[in-house]
């Protein structure tokens, strides 16, 4: 909403001489005040010229030459481009040595071999509206040589409101005025030239010689209508051309104009129909006709079906109710009578109508949210008052009022105490009052229950319908900010932590610090990308590659590593926490408990967190001592160890040959078989392995790709650890090499090597792999470190050959092991 | 003593002291060396002197023999910290070329998302105010994002949010508001959460908008919650998230679940409030939707309205990170780009 602060200043005399305060007053108690503009500043040197006499130039099709009277002794011949300049007419003339707010300085110079001293221009060149195609035409009767601005009442503060939905009360002067009032406003006279007498019917009247007649009561609760004859069409006086600038309108003309000027004055949207394209005449609210077409306003021809809503004449559809006019019946220079319409159309029907045809207007925005249907007869006199002032003509006597006269809003109590309950501040019923009052609350003298006070409800707000609502207008009355700022005593919640969070925590720790970046990528993928299956459909997505709910975190990384590869980045080591979607089986829908059946519909949509991560490239920071190298299985499979063991309390477990289908569905097509997967009390909670070249994109200068996908639900909460006494004695270091056949793995030697040995045995780690020379076909050597201890006694040399002994005999017994050296 | 034995012990005595000055004279290695070879050599003056040993009075034999023993100790001793001494004090690291400005050996660096530290800190600081965080489902169903949120699908509000449909009553969520109602079944007052997470919009993927965005809710109901402690409440968290500095406005606005409604705006931190581009000139940016629960919410949950009040509240953490990091770009925070991830690590 656009608003005219000179405008609010005529309807609020005494408001505060700095535009900035009044804007800062409605941001806080109204409205947020988005845009500020100060409208005809620049233009003090404009004056008014008048166009004595037009001819064509001599050297150009497109340019005239203007004698055009500007106030001074002589007129001035002038050069212009503009396609229609009316002889006697009156437009802005810009004189020599004069910039506009463009930036450019208009000079005398010639112009194809003509003087051109000066400029006549258009609403675009004064910055004043968005109007650039033609000259600005201004009422005739201007004294020529006035200023500009002078005659617009220039100059003044434009100002942008983004009203929030339940106030579109706030979308029209007055009602602006309202919040910054003292008290009620009392409003100004406009005019008692016409007082008509009422043609009423609840669904059709005559009068003034048209019938108006409404045939769908659902979408229109109410229509009246005037007819008045005899005008004259043309551009409207200087104030109203000004006014409607200042607020962001575009003038058309005298009477389009003053049917916008009372839109913007009172929220009431007005139609004026050529009389004389009105067959019948009558006027029909209707449903349209399937297939239906009409031309509007805008030059579109639309066709209609059903659920929209047109005002008709006798034959066909001459505008699409509540939304815009038909171009058929609208207003033009030949028109001569006039039919107003001042209508209350069905919010749902204007919007289903508005939505259909793809159209957002002044009229549509006010009907959707709701108009004061108990105003229309006061905004219908104004304006046709204000036709008759600008335009001429007579109004006939009789108007027409079709439809169920509007019941009045019901009042609402209010209780002192449920102020105090939810605001913490404790005004009485008379402070309520004076908070309440001005802006058309106003005490009935009723009390209620509690001591409630009654009060009626003005109808502009049609959104004030509970006491929380009149609680809520105490507050914003009282001002946000003017409440205390008070420590209350803590308050601690029923509630427990979700798990989750602590999960997720854990896991951004461990892994940014193991180098890893954490992304965050949106949750969709297509329903198949390079073999990769999504599940879940998105029936209206923003395109097909969005089209599917993420089935699975590695998928979606595997995109942002490409994203990353396509800007050269080869060390990509990224990790994300995030929902995955899947379709299950509904399975019983009710058990008849209110909750669960509200939740009923979701029984097909399993949603689950994971974690995702995906490395390549380095496997750290080339530093000039060291040979770079490019990660490989063991630096995944150190970091799948990780996670496993200090994040869950799992291990890894090569994939192998047997089809496991919990690691199927956690890992997909992009998982190398020979990957490993992550078992935690012999479930399957999670994959890890190389990604197969034929899911990524890869350049070829890209290393290999290793990815991880875990269910987050298997991350173990940490417990606090047992101490373990330290033994104030020695330990004992022995390696052993030995030789195995290549089908003997490293994890079978170290679980018997463990089953074998005493508690002696502290430790067994792998130090050495080493296949050929030396060894023999088909066999490689491991090399073991083993650390012995006890907790009560240095060991002696004795004991520790004796579990050596031990280890080697079943090592040999058991895998054909050879001693290579101890 | 015969003399024999007291002419030996002479002899030590001043071999030691000669010796000791010797090894502290030596100011180099080659100095250092020719006094060990001087005095503990195997012809220098203590093997002369401990061969001498053999001549004495056997009686004598033990008491010469142990003060010869001390003698080649302290001698010893002496040698090796002149050794230590002279590697400490020599230059030979710089004479074999080791340059220390060379760059150190590093490991790759890591990190979390901006958006999660924006997330994180917003929930410790709530944290310390009792609230605890739960979560709730990203597919949700028509009753519990707008119904019982007080919102009609045919009133204009809805429009703000441009809904991702599954099926007739299941749709992305449009707001992390659905926990509210989903807390209030099932806990009784006093309920203090907070619902960190993503919710969906049908909005194009541009420079200000993203189809799925991080959102905080945050509710607080019990008897006795009033408009000033919700205000007060979150005037703390501005305080301590943006800074002491920061000034904060409470403005009139409309959600149908909150009555009275506001939004919460910080001065700019760009501009510190003299007006710029990021906030579009007026020197305040909005971070905040919030209000009174709606009556309508508890009764939809099945509290009592009369007896129990409360306040609840959105924040959108891409955003504030946006405005904290001066992001220009909403995209940026999920294309997962390392060059732009590292430089928040």
């Amino acid at each position: 909403m656009k608003a005219s602060i000179n405008w609010l200043r005529e309807i609020v005399p005494g408001l505060d001489d700095d535009p900035r305060e009044i804007a800062q007053r409605l941001s806080m108690i109204a409205a947020a005040v988005e845009d500020f503009d100060r409208v005809g500043e620049g233009l003090e040197h404009i004056v008014v010229g008048r166009v004595l006499g037009r001819r064509d130039h001599p050297n150009a099709d497109r340019l005239s030459l203007c004698v055009v009277d500007t106030g001074a002794d002589d007129p001035i011949d002038v050069v212009c481009g503009a396609p229609v300049i009316v002889e006697g007419a009156a437009y802005p003339y810009v004189p020599v040595g004069t910039t506009l707010p463009a930036g450019f300085t208009i000079e005398a110079r010639k112009i194809r071999g003509e003087m051109s001293h000066g400029m006549l221009c258009s609403e675009m060149e004064l910055g004043l509206g968005r109007d650039k195609g033609g000259i600005m035409r201004l009422a005739d009767d201007i004294d020529p040589g006035t200023r500009l601005i002078d005659a617009l009442g220039l100059p003044d503060v434009r100002i942008g409101l983004d009203l929030n939905p339940n106030r579109v009360d706030l979308a029209c002067h007055l009602g602006i005025a309202r919040e910054l009032a003292d008290g009620p406003l009392v409003e100004r006279d406009f005019g008692t030239s016409w007082t008509p007498a009422w043609a009423d019917g609840s669904e059709e009247a005559s009068g003034a010689g048209v019938t108006v007649r409404i045939e769908a009561p659902d979408r229109c609760s109410r229509y009246l209508a005037a007819v008045v004859r005899g005008v004259e069409i043309g551009p409207s006086p200087a104030w109203l051309t000004g006014r409607l600038l200042a607020a962001g309108s575009r003038p058309i003309n005298n009477v389009v104009d003053a049917t916008n000027y009372v839109l913007l004055e009172r929220n009431q949207p007005l139609h004026a129909f050529d009389l004389a394209r009105l067959a019948g005449p009558e006027i029909r609210v209707r449903a349209a006709g399937g297939g239906e077409v009409l031309e509007t306003l805008d030059g579109e021809t639309r066709t209609l079906g059903p659920a929209d809503t047109v005002i008709a004449d006798r034959d066909r559809a001459v505008a699409l109710a509540g939304v815009m006019g038909g171009a058929d019946s609208e207003v033009s220079g030949e028109t001569v009578d006039l039919l107003i319409e001042c209508a209350a159309f069905d919010p749902l029907s204007v919007r289903r109508t508005a939505r259909d045809v793809g159209l957002a207007t002044d009229a549509s925005y006010r009907f959707e949210r709701g108009i004061d249907v108990h105003a229309q007869g006061d905004a219908l006199r104004r304006c046709v008052e204000l036709i008759l002032a600008v335009a001429g003509g007579t109004a006939e006597d009789v108007a027409i009022r079709v439809g169920p006269e509007p019941a009045a809003p019901t009042d609402l109590p209010l209780r002192a105490s449920r102020v105090r309950q939810v605001l913490g501040i404790a005004p009485d019923d008379e402070a309520i009052a004076r908070l309440l009052e001005p802006v058309g609350f106003a005490r009935t003298g009723d009390l209620g229950e509690d001591g409630a006070v009654f009060y009626s409800i003005p109808g502009w707000r049609g959104d004030i319908t509970r006491e929380i609502d009149l609680v809520e207008e105490v507050a914003r009355r009282h001002g946000y900010d003017r409440f205390p700022d008070e420590d209350r005593r803590f308050r601690s919640s029923a509630v427990p932590e979700h798990p989750g969070f602590d999960r997720a925590e854990r896991a951004r720790v461990l892994l940014a610090g193991r180098g890893l970046f954490e992304a965050r990528s949106l949750s969709f993928m297509p329903e198949e990308h390079r073999g990769m299956q999504a599940r879940v459909p998105v029936p209206n997505p923003l395109s097909a590659e969005e089209s599917y709910l993420r089935s699975a975190m590695v998928p979606v990384l595997l995109r942002r590593v490409e994203h990353n590869f396509a800007r050269g980045r080869r060390d990509i080591r990224l990790f994300e926490i995030g929902t995955v979607f899947d379709l299950v089986d509904p399975g019983a829908s009710s058990n008849g408990d209110a909750t669960a059946d509200r939740s009923a519909a979701l029984a097909p949509y399993a949603e689950s967190s994971r974690l995702g991560l995906v490395i390549t490239g380095r496997r750290a920071p080339d530093h000039w001592g060291d040979e770079g190298a490019d990660l490989d299985t063991w630096d995944l499979k150190g970091l799948a160890e990780e996670v496993a063991g200090s994040l869950c309390d799992a291990t890894l477990e090569p994939l192998g040959a047997d089809a496991d289908p919990v690691a199927a569905q956690l890992g997909g097509a992009w998982l190398d078989r020979r990957g490993f997967r992550i078992v935690q009390d012999g479930v399957t909670v999670g994959v890890a392995g190389a990604v197969v070249d034929a899911v990524v994109d890869s350049p070829p200068w890209a290393a290999s790709l290793w990815a991880l996908e875990l269910e987050l639900a298997a991350v173990r909460r940490r417990e606090p650890a047992v101490y373990r006494p330290l033994s104030s004695y020695p330990a004992v270091r022995r390696d052993l090499a030995i030789t195995v056949p290549l089908a003997v793995e490293a994890a079978e030697v170290e679980s018997i090597v463990g089953d074998t040995a005493s508690d002696l045995l502290e430790s067994v780690r792998l130090f050495d792999v080493y296949e050929g020379e030396g060894v023999g076909d088909g066999r490689r050597s491991l090399g073991w470190a083993f650390r012995f201890r006890a907790d009560d006694r240095t060991l002696t040399d004795d004991e520790v050959e004796a579990e050596m002994s031990a280890i080697s005999a079943v090592l040999e017994e058991r895998f054909d092991a050879r001693i290579r050296s101890s | 003593m015969t003399d024999g034995a007291a002419a030996l012990l002479e002899r030590l005595a001043q071999l030691e002291a000669s010796g000791l000055a010797a090894i502290e004279r030596a100011d180099n290695s080659e100095a250092l060396e020719a006094a060990r070879v001087t005095y503990l050599g195997r012809n220098g003056e203590l093997a002369d002197a401990m061969s001498a040993i053999g001549s004495v009075e056997p009686d004598q034999k033990p008491v010469v023999g142990q003060r010869a023993n001390a003698v080649k100790k302290s001698l010893t001793r002496a040698f090796e910290s002149g050794v230590a001494s002279l590697a400490s004090t020599s230059s030979s690291d710089v004479d074999a070329g080791v340059d220390l400005t060379l760059p150190g050996r590093r490991a790759w660096r890591g990190g979390v998302h901006p958006v999660t530290r924006v997330i994180d800190e917003i929930c410790g600081i709530f944290g310390d105010m009792g609230f605890t965080r739960v979560e709730g489902r990203e597919i949700e169903t028509t009753w519990y994002n707008f119904t019982a949120l007080n919102i009609s699908l045919d009133h204009p509000a809805a429009d703000m949010m441009d809904t991702f449909y599954l099926d007739d009553d299941v749709i992305l969520r449009t707001h992390t508001s659905p926990m509210q109602a989903r807390v209030m079944e099932s806990y009784q007052p006093p309920v203090r959460v907070l619902v960190p997470g993503l919710a969906y919009r049908r909005d194009s993927f541009d420079p200000s908008h993203a189809p799925a965005f991080e959102q905080i809710e945050g509710l607080a109901v019990d008897e006795g919650v009033d408009f000033i402690e919700f205000r007060s409440s979150i005037e703390h968290f501005v305080r301590r998230f943006f800074g002491p500095a920061t000034k904060s406005r409470f403005r009139p606005s409309f959600y149908p679940f909150t009555e009275p409604s506001a939004e919460v705006d910080v001065t700019c931190s760009v501009c510190a409030g003299s007006g710029c581009s990021t906030c579009k000139r007026t020197g305040w940016i909005t971070i905040m939707g919030a209000g009174m629960v709606d009556p309508a919410v508890f009764e939809a949950v099945g509290y009592d309205p009369e007896r129990y009040t409360g306040y609840a509240f959105g924040m959108g953490p891409g955003r504030i990170a946006m405005v904290r990091h001066g992001i220009p770009d909403m995209r940026l925070l999920y294309e997962g780009d390392v060059g732009f991830l590292e430089q928040f690590s």
